[in-house]
């Protein structure tokens, strides 16, 4: 494991020659999966966004940039784990069990895009900030209860650090020794807000301190590093030795989400810089192909496959009927109160009377 | 049967459903030693032991934050706000993200969880102790509201709220935690939500209440009956939501008039609610308008004028003489 500037774990450097020691544990099938599970999250990001453009689904909030922060966090967990997730972890969602579908569905405001795949303890998406860390730690609370060896493993970004339920989670979940990982994603920019006017401290890693438990920095954009650290986390979580704070030093390279205009903001020389120079994805081919595991040939085919499973994708999302408004209703209590039914009623009544037309036509 | 009074059947309910079920689990500030600043834990952690009945850091979001975290992983967790203007630190957790999770999950995942909180005035607590928030979670779809007004309704009500698989909002008067004793059955028993009590029938006029003006509209429903042979009806609602709209409609169609007494400030209150649904179901049956007698419009006042400013009994018969006079 490799250690550069101010504690920051790396593997390998941005020419994606191996700085750090070269984890063991990983076949070459799987760094080759691991480079696919990355090519296919920028893929579908890049394809979303353009989907966005076309009207077909709403606002959407691009991870590029991020997929090594995402793809190799997520790659160590087991399938009992939980996950939970913000608006910008697709990739991490997709590794996790999440279909093409379902995020489709959920950008095109549909009333069950929201659910997810039964058997897979990944949580609904989450849109309020750091809602999610004291969610996770109770999760990993009641699996420490159990005694069911499930680790929960929480996305958060830079801005999160800010909110009162980041510190009240780390606390609680230090105090319950919770097997909890709490994975923020750095990218540098809450929206418009830099790091450096988020927190008065440079490093989101020591704010572990603080609370008694361990943080680690790592290169959020060398997916074998973040493999090895949350593995070791995931680990010690499972071990019983309680909670870790991972901060990936990550940049998300595009907008905050489809609505936002980062050239307002966002200096152009720095994201020149991060995407010339520490693309995640141009970094572990560079790594891959010198090593003979990956060549032009098979980026090509590993692309066609995709754009076959997206295009299938797509048409099922496309295809769903349209959610009813009287849906809502089944999904606001287990057993709705008689008002809530006679509410359900009158929007069937009117469904009755108006046909299948849509208000907005 | 043992005589109790509701914290003491709040804390027998917390016991059973501890003991019955070993996915419930109770937590909050100072539960566990201290068995609770009113003793509703009372010993429950040395019968049952640290990992279930757990004293939290001093953390309301992370109490209702966590315990949508236990939900989801299969437990059946039953939360403690100290007061119940302590909420307002949680309000995201309950209000944004535990009412919702069924919703945003297209029913993937419930949450049986139950948020007890004590409230009300009349007992000269510091500021945002006394405050009455229930209208905030009316207003909040995906939660339950629930008030106990007796010892025995605490305890059933209590455990059937437990038993609930959506999250509730269990809001205890602390001014009833030891005002009365009641005979409360050993065995453990469930009252169903949604099903208000008629604490005494009446002919003259409907009061429609809940918490601790249960017991100050029963006393001066008595009175007036002894004395001026007035004859009220008092309905006890016990849960806001779900809303037992049949006894109200059909007590207050019956009597044609009807007064809402609630401790929580007037503009905005669970009372204008009652007053619109009156309104729309039965208003040909009315002979006066529906009338309120709330706490006012301004925040919770200070031990020295607390007692004026909640409903009392000469705003009450004042409210009475105005409807029947109308």
């Amino acid at each position: 494991m490799g250690i550069c500037e101010a504690g920051l774990v790396q593997v390998l450097n941005e020419d994606g020659r191996v700085v750090g020691e070269q984890p063991q544990n990983l076949s070459d099938a799987q760094l080759k999966d691991l480079y696919r599970r990355m090519q296919w999250a920028r893929l579908f990001d890049q394809r979303a966004v353009r989907l966005q453009r076309q009207g077909r689904i709403g606002t959407y909030a691009p991870l590029e940039g991020q997929e090594a922060a995402q793809v190799g966090s997520s790659y160590v967990l087991e399938k009992g784990d939980w996950l939970f997730p913000t608006y910008r972890d697709l990739a991490a969602c997709f590794n996790f069990g999440l279909s093409y579908t379902s995020a489709l569905l959920y950008t095109m405001g549909h009333l069950e895009g929201g659910r997810l795949e039964e058997g897979y303890n990944l949580f609904p998406i989450s849109i309020m900030i750091a809602t999610q860390l004291p969610q996770a730690v109770g999760a990993a609370w009641a699996s420490k209860l159990k005694q069911d060896g499930r680790v929960a493993l929480v996305y958060f970004g830079d801005g999160a650090t800010s909110k009162g339920d980041f510190h009240e989670a780390l606390n609680l979940a230090s105090v319950l020794k919770a097997p909890v990982v709490f994975f923020c994603q750095n990218n540098q920019w809450a929206i418009s807000v830099p790091l450096s006017k988020q927190t008065g401290h440079t490093v989101i890693a020591d704010k572990a301190q603080g609370y008694g438990l361990p943080g680690v920095r790592v290169d959020g954009n060398d997916v074998l590093a973040v493999c090895q650290v949350a593995k070791e986390a995931v680990e010690r979580a499972r071990r019983g030795e309680g909670p870790t704070l991972i901060e990936a030093l990550t940049y998300r390279l595009g907008p905050h989400t489809t609505a936002d205009d980062p050239t307002r903001y966002r200096p152009a020389e720095e994201l020149e810089q991060w995407k010339q120079q520490r693309d995640p994805l141009r970094r572990f081919r560079l790594f891959l192909e010198r090593e003979g595991l990956w060549s032009e040939h098979e980026e090509e085919q590993s692309a066609a496959e995709f754009k076959t499973v997206m295009d299938e994708a797509l048409k099922k999302a496309e295809q769903t009927p349209r959610s009813q408004l009287h849906q809502a209703f089944d999904y606001v209590y287990t057993n709705p109160p008689q008002d809530l039914l006679r509410q359900k009623e009158e929007v069937l009544s009117w469904t009755q009377r108006k046909g299948s037309v849509s208000w907005h036509n | 049967m043992a005589q109790l009074t509701m914290i003491q059947a709040i804390n027998q309910a917390l016991a059973q459903a501890l003991d019955q079920d070993p996915a419930v689990i109770v937590f909050g500030e100072d539960v566990g030693k201290n068995g609770g600043v009113f003793r509703a834990t009372d010993q429950l952690q040395a019968r049952f032991g640290e990992q279930r009945v757990v004293d939290t850091p001093l953390s309301e979001s992370a109490i209702i934050g966590s315990a949508i975290g236990l939900a989801v992983n299969g437990m059946k967790p039953v939360a403690e706000i100290q007061f119940m203007g302590f909420l307002y630190p949680a309000m995201d957790q309950l209000a944004s993200q535990a009412s919702r999770l069924r919703f945003r999950s297209a029913g993937r995942y419930a949450l049986p969880l139950v948020v007890r909180a004590p409230f009300g005035g009349g007992v000269r607590t510091p500021e945002l102790h006394a405050d009455s928030l229930e209208a905030l979670f009316t207003h909040t779809p995906g939660l339950k509201v629930v008030i106990p007004s007796s010892a025995y309704d605490a305890k059933g009500l209590l455990l059937q709220a437990i038993d609930d698989p959506d999250p509730v909002l269990f809001a205890e008067p602390m001014k009833l935690y030891r005002a009365i004793k009641e005979e409360v059955p050993e065995a453990p028993y469930r009252i169903p939500l949604g099903q208000a009590r008629v604490v005494r029938e009446g002919r003259d006029a409907t009061v429609l209440t809940w918490g601790a003006p249960v017991w100050l509209v029963h006393k001066l429903a008595g009175q007036l009956q002894q004395e001026r042979g007035i004859s009220l009806e008092v309905i006890d609602l016990r849960s806001l939501i779900p809303l037992d709209e049949e006894t109200i409609m059909h007590s207050v169609s019956k009597t044609g008039r009807a007064l809402v007494v609630h401790e929580a400030v007037k503009t905005g209150g669970f009372g204008a609610e009652l007053a619109s649904r009156i309104m729309e179901k039965v208003f040909l049956y009315l002979h006066a308008p529906v009338m309120r007698v709330t706490g006012y419009d301004t925040p919770y006042p200070v031990p020295q004028v607390e007692d004026e400013w909640l409903p009392h009994e000469e705003r009450i018969l004042q409210a009475v003489h105005e409807l029947l006079d109308y």
